[in-house]
């Protein structure tokens, strides 16, 4: 897209967030900024309050206090005619897939397309197939209906489903959660290409260290409700958190730190 | 910027050439769409060179490049010979991506015609009996396993299941056969009170809800109520892959999920049919005494005299097999339940709506049978 040549450029900036559920608060006083064409990972513990960050960006979940800027614009001063053309400029990928089970996976495709562009059936049916190809499933799984599919290919589609308007964000919850280690590289390899030719910003929550070193640019840890490591995989070492030393460089991740970056995106 | 400049036409020496400008995205895909046709109905390409610009494109998204490709292969396919040139150098990988793209090679499914809908319908029919009667098998299959091990019999479950079916049906089926032996008497005292034939209604009220009103109602609103929630947990608990999962632990789901439901519809059906025809009784009575200023002695000796111990039985004799009936078609609507959401809605409302049908079928084979032995 258009900016990708700039510097980065702030997309989203979350101040002060606080969200929690009833007395018990999750996120307290969380800030972090999303840049544009960039892979930032998102990693924490189980409980941590990822999920709840991403489904309180996205507006599934009221904040309790704090601001987020999205593409420039506090989410509070928003009508809902704003709202509404902000959720067409991002998509989301759920941890299930949250894939329409009673629509086939085309119609899952051209459920927005349908709704939100005047295209014309030719075009939507080219559109939703290109997409499906691009994310490594092939057309004939355009007609199957989502309880036909594996759980990999589950998330393929739902992938291929949060891009179907070209969003300039992307949402991806635990996307290679459940997947074998070959086809969790793929889907890294899949993500790494899909953000260099679309050159859309990736935010995704995950617990996979592979992918964490082999795609993101930029790391977020989450802990007690705050970030409290932000940069690049490699300056994790430097973060003097016990929780970030333990995970990054316990007995799995030490594997990890060690050997150079393999797959990172050569420009 | 202008639809009409999205695409411009241009002849040029030795071809044509093609401008593409402004934004070829999402939100243009439609305008865009349109222009290209538009432009590939004006330009006669065949055989010949052309040129497409693209330095003045400033957006580009997956759209666009898809457009620009479909552009590229149907000026190819008229014999042209194609040449792109300006595509900013951040755009080339997503053109190039979509050269791999191949809709053409996707074949759709076939349409259905009436043929095939006729044959769903057939094999569909069949399909609801076999299933009916091989679940109604393994029910009983499954009862006798349990009655020769009764270690095995989930007390638990048969307990939550009673409450759930019997004892919180409670208040609304009491109060709906009220309100129907009510609503009976009244219509009753009201046009027969002309013919002077105002005793004759508690007979009319006493017989018909001790044969057939009472477990009719009854039945119906069990299907309506407990029925529908059977075939919604049996189905998500198919969807969600649990059924399966009670399998391959060693336990057979018919013996677990079926036989305790089934079983408490089977006790629970009489009981409620008793209730209800009481309860019906007293509205009828109530409405006697109020409504058609007759003594309770009157009303109680009447009753007394119209109803004998064979309305009773009749009417209780058919509870069972109609909360058989009942149990076992959610039950088989239930498993049959496939992958989606409106698969669940689907076999819910079959469920209800077959297994009110049954019960007035099986009313009806009832009453040939009792008639002919004379009851
Ligand atoms: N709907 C809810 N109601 C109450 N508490 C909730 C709800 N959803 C999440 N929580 C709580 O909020 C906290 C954060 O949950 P969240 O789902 O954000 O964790 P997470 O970081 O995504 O964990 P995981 O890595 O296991 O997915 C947890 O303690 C959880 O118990
Ligand atoms: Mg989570």
């Amino acid at each position: 897209m258009e900016h990708q040549d700039k510097k980065p450029e702030t997309i989203a900036e979350i101040r002060d967030l606080v969200t929690g559920f009833g007395d018990k608060i999750v996120l307290d006083g969380l800030s972090l900024d999303i840049r544009r064409s960039e892979t930032l990972g998102i990693v924490g513990g189980s409980g941590s309050g990822k999920s709840t960050l991403l489904r309180t960006i996205i507006g599934l979940l009221p904040k309790k206090s704090g601001t987020i800027r999205l593409f420039g614009q506090d989410i509070d001063e928003l009508g809902d005619a704003g709202r509404r053309s902000i959720e067409r400029r991002w998509g989301v990928m759920f941890q299930r897939g949250a894939l329409f089970s009673s629509l086939t996976v085309m119609q899952n495709l051209q459920f927005q397309m349908r709704e939100v562009l005047d295209v014309s059936q030719r075009l939507m049916d080219e559109m939703a197939i290109a997409r499906l190809q691009m994310v490594g499933l092939s057309g004939d799984d355009a007609y199957k209906m989502p309880s036909e599919l594996s759980g990999g290919m589950i998330k393929r589609a739902a992938l291929a489903r949060a891009l179907a308007l070209d969003p300039e964000l992307v949402f991806l919850d635990e996307p290679t959660s459940g997947l074998d280690p070959i086809s969790a590289g793929e889907f890294d390899q899949l993500i790494g290409t899909l953000q260099r030719t679309l050159g859309v910003s990736v935010v995704m929550v995950t617990h996979d260290l592979q992918s964490l070193y082999a795609i993101t640019d930029r790391v977020a840890v989450i802990s007690g409700g705050k970030v409290v490591a932000d940069g690049p995989v490699e300056t994790m070492s430097q973060s003097d958190d016990p929780w970030v030393q333990s995970y990054f460089f316990g007995t799995r991740g030490s594997a990890f730190a060690d050997e150079p970056r393999r797959t990172k995106r050569m420009e | 910027m202008n639809v009409s400049e999205y695409l411009v036409l241009s002849e040029a020496e030795g071809g044509l050439e093609l401008h593409a400008a402004g934004g070829w995205t999402s939100g243009n895909a439609g305008a865009l769409e349109k222009k290209i046709d538009q432009v590939l109905a004006q330009a006669s390409a065949k055989g010949r060179k052309v040129q497409i610009d693209l330095s003045g494109v400033v957006e580009f998204d997956t759209f666009g490049a898809w457009l620009l490709q479909r552009l590229r292969r149907d000026l190819a396919a008229t014999g042209a010979d194609v040449e792109l040139s300006g595509l900013a150098e951040r755009n080339q990988p997503l053109l190039a991506e979509m050269e791999e793209v191949d809709p053409q090679g996707v074949a759709k499914p076939r349409r259905r015609d009436t043929m095939d809908v006729i044959a769903e319908g057939l094999t569909g029919i069949a399909h609801d009996i076999w299933s009916f009667v091989t679940l109604f098998g393994a029910f009983i299959a499954g009862l006798l396993r349990l009655i020769a091990r009764p270690r095995d019999f989930r007390f638990t479950s048969t307990v939550f299941q009673f409450d759930r079916v019997g004892f919180q049906a409670l208040p609304i089926v009491i109060l709906v056969t009220f309100i129907i032996g009510a609503i009976l008497a009244q219509q009753g005292f009201f046009h027969f009170r002309n013919f002077g034939a105002d005793l004759y209604v508690i007979n009319m009220v006493g017989f018909l809800v001790m044969r057939e009103l009472g477990v009719l109602l009854v039945a119906i609103m069990v299907a309506g109520r407990s029925g529908s929630s059977y075939t919604a947990e049996l189905g998500s608990m198919k969807m969600q892959e649990e059924i399966d999962a009670l399998r391959t632990m060693g336990f057979d789901p018919i013996e677990i999920l079926i036989v305790p439901r089934v079983l408490v519809l089977i006790l629970v059906l009489p009981v409620l049919t008793f209730i209800g025809s009481m309860s019906a009784l007293l509205g009828a009575g109530i409405v006697a005494v109020f409504y058609a200023d007759l003594s309770p002695q009157l009303f109680i000796s009447q009753l007394n005299e119209a109803i004998t111990v064979t309305h009773f039985e009749v009417g209780m004799i058919k509870a069972p097999f109609i909360g058989a009936v009942i149990g076992v078609i959610a039950c088989a609507e239930g498993l049959r339940v496939r992958g989606s959401a409106t698969s669940l809605g689907t076999h819910t409302t079959r469920a209800v709506v077959k297994s009110i049908f049954m019960v007035i079928v099986f009313d009806g084979l009832f009453a040939m049978f009792f008639t002919a032995i004379g009851m």
